[in-house]
């Protein structure tokens, strides 16, 4: 009994390890993503709060938490308030196999990539609920559209995550980041990567794709209704998928931890630094796209997602596996 | 060990209590959530005895996507609603137990018919004796058997899938008149020329474009 109580003990050290920082830099990227955001618009952004506004999203979060939280009369109540955190928890759990660096990771499981695509794909479960508990048309719209976007894009994301995994012959994401040792698979893989950006996009419901919370149509989609912690969770929740669609994304394509090329001044720098700065530097993609280009209509996001990417995706799945045995590269013989 | 037994019966307790709940549950919505809670506590059961691929992806098709739609369809119809009609089992006068009874006798008679049939593989009955290589993962093991044992029945089931596909697309699909459709390539070929018209307008009568 003692022994289980210390491995529990130890794990919850670990988790906190790895929690308590993604939670800080959600709040950071929250900001920089203001930031880039009005940077691009020739704005200044939140500046004001702390040295270069830096505890602007702290703020943001003392005053969510002292607003009040109201639930509607008609709503379905506990739905209403189960949805955030099914948002939020999923949004945390899937950072449990993200490597930091070689045996630098909470759970080295198997199947890593499958659960990190099942539980993204879990993800469209808060905003479902939350949009049908509201009991309200704006966010049931909002969720219908939300369900239906995510759905699409998960299916491309699949068939790319395909294409990262002929070429790796595991599913381990430490094996994954392993195989790009001496080429990352952005270099022969590039359309891919580039569709895996544009998809995350819709997956975590960012603009040009944030149809699900257009404002001009929907008010704020299925967070319509939601206020003070509650809102504040859905919102932590999206920029914690959007940061790791990011870590994702540097995962299959970038590298993971690796450094960009092995000579000395970029080799000193520690694995976990390398991956941080990829998920930055993807994440400033994010912001760059959300600052320029203007929200999509939803046949045209339909349209793109079905009949453009996931053709497209499965004929470079036909294209990668034809080169690797053509070339007899196969790995895992 | 006991730490195992534990999570064993949590989950499978939670299994069959959400189960009951489908179907017991006034609230058809709340019936599918019922079943999305089932699908992961019977893949959480997967993960358990070490079959992770299964387990991940029952997660992936029935929880992703499967029971997305479904939630999405039971909304979207308002079936919700029908509680009331639903729960007093009646529908115009009759009611629906008789003839749910009998079909799922039927369903029970099948069952035992087809269980009963089964023939076993010899070495399954005393599975403990099978030795069970932990060097392979399990994602390679059912490879290894899928794409070349059992390749036919794995194409021929793609094939339902496709074939099932293909008749719900027939059956749904309708050519409506009227609709206007946007061709980005006739969109971005349009040249000054064609788009731009220059008119005399009559007075008193107005230009009539569409005509």
């Amino acid at each position: 009994m003692d022994s289980y109580f210390s491995i529990l003990l130890t794990e919850v050290y670990k988790i906190l390890f790895l929690l308590v920082p993604v939670l800080v830099s959600v709040a950071m990227i929250v900001w920089l993503d203001r930031r880039v955001w009005a940077f691009v618009q020739k704005r200044r952004g939140p500046n004001v709060v702390g040295p270069f506004g830096l505890f602007q999203s702290l703020a943001d979060a003392l005053k969510y938490i002292f607003k009040e939280i109201i639930i509607p009369a008609s709503s379905n109540k506990l739905v209403f308030v189960l949805a955030p955190i099914v948002t939020m928890t999923l949004a945390l759990i899937s950072w449990a196999v993200i490597p930091f660096g070689e045996d630098f990771v909470l759970a080295d499981i198997n199947v890593g990539i499958l659960y990190l695509f099942a539980v993204s794909s879990l993800g469209v479960y808060g905003i479902i609920m939350g949009g049908w508990a509201s009991n309200s048309k704006y966010p049931f719209l909002g969720a219908i559209r939300s369900a239906a976007q995510m759905v699409s894009y998960e299916v491309s994301i699949g068939v790319i995550i395909i294409n990262v995994l002929l070429c790796v012959g595991s599913l381990n994401l430490s094996d994954i980041v392993m195989a790009q040792q001496n080429l990352w698979f952005v270099i022969p893989l590039f359309p891919m990567f580039v569709i895996f950006f544009i998809s995350a996009l819709a997956e975590t419901n960012r603009p040009p794709f944030d149809l699900p919370e257009a404002e001009a149509e929907l008010v704020a989609g299925y967070q319509t209704e939601y206020s003070g912690m509650m809102y504040a969770m859905f919102w932590l929740g999206e920029y914690a998928n959007i940061l790791l669609m990011c870590a994702m994304g540097s995962i299959l394509f970038l590298g993971g931890w690796f450094s960009p090329i092995d000579i000395f001044p970029f080799n000193a720098v520690p694995g976990p630094f390398w991956l941080m700065f990829k998920i930055l530097f993807l994440f400033i993609l994010f912001a760059l796209v959300k600052a320029t280009v203007p929200r999509y209509r939803y046949d045209q996001l339909m349209k793109l997602g079905w009949k453009i990417f996931l053709p497209f995706s499965l004929f470079y799945v036909v294209l990668t596996s034809s080169f690797l045995i053509y070339f007899d590269l196969l790995p895992g013989k | 060990m006991i730490a195992h037994s534990v999570f064993f019966y949590i989950f499978s307790l939670i299994a069959i209590v959400s189960a009951v709940m489908v179907t017991v549950s006034k609230n058809t919505v709340h019936s599918v959530f019922f079943l999305i809670l089932d699908f992961i506590s019977i893949s959480c059961l997967f993960i358990m005895i070490g079959a992770e691929f299964l387990g991940m992806i029952m997660l992936i098709v029935y929880v992703g996507a499967v029971a997305v739609l479904f939630l999405f369809v039971v909304m979207m119809l308002n079936v919700a609603e029908q509680k009331g009609q639903w729960f007093s089992s009646r529908w115009d006068g009759g009611t629906h137990i008789p003839v749910g009874l009998l079909v799922s006798l039927i369903i029970f008679f099948e069952l035992i018919i087809v269980i009963g049939g089964w023939k076993y593989k010899p070495d399954l009955l005393n599975s403990l004796s099978i030795n069970i290589s932990t060097e392979v993962t399990n994602t390679r093991s059912i490879g290894n058997v899928l794409y070349t044992d059992y390749i036919l029945l794995f194409q021929i089931s793609g094939m339902i899938l496709l074939v099932a596909m293909i008749g719900a697309i027939v059956l749904t699909y309708r050519e409506r008149a009227g609709v206007k459709r946007q061709s980005y390539v006739k969109q971005i070929s349009r040249e000054r020329d064609e788009g731009v018209d220059l008119i005399e307008a009559e007075r008193n009568k107005g230009v009539k474009i569409d005509a």
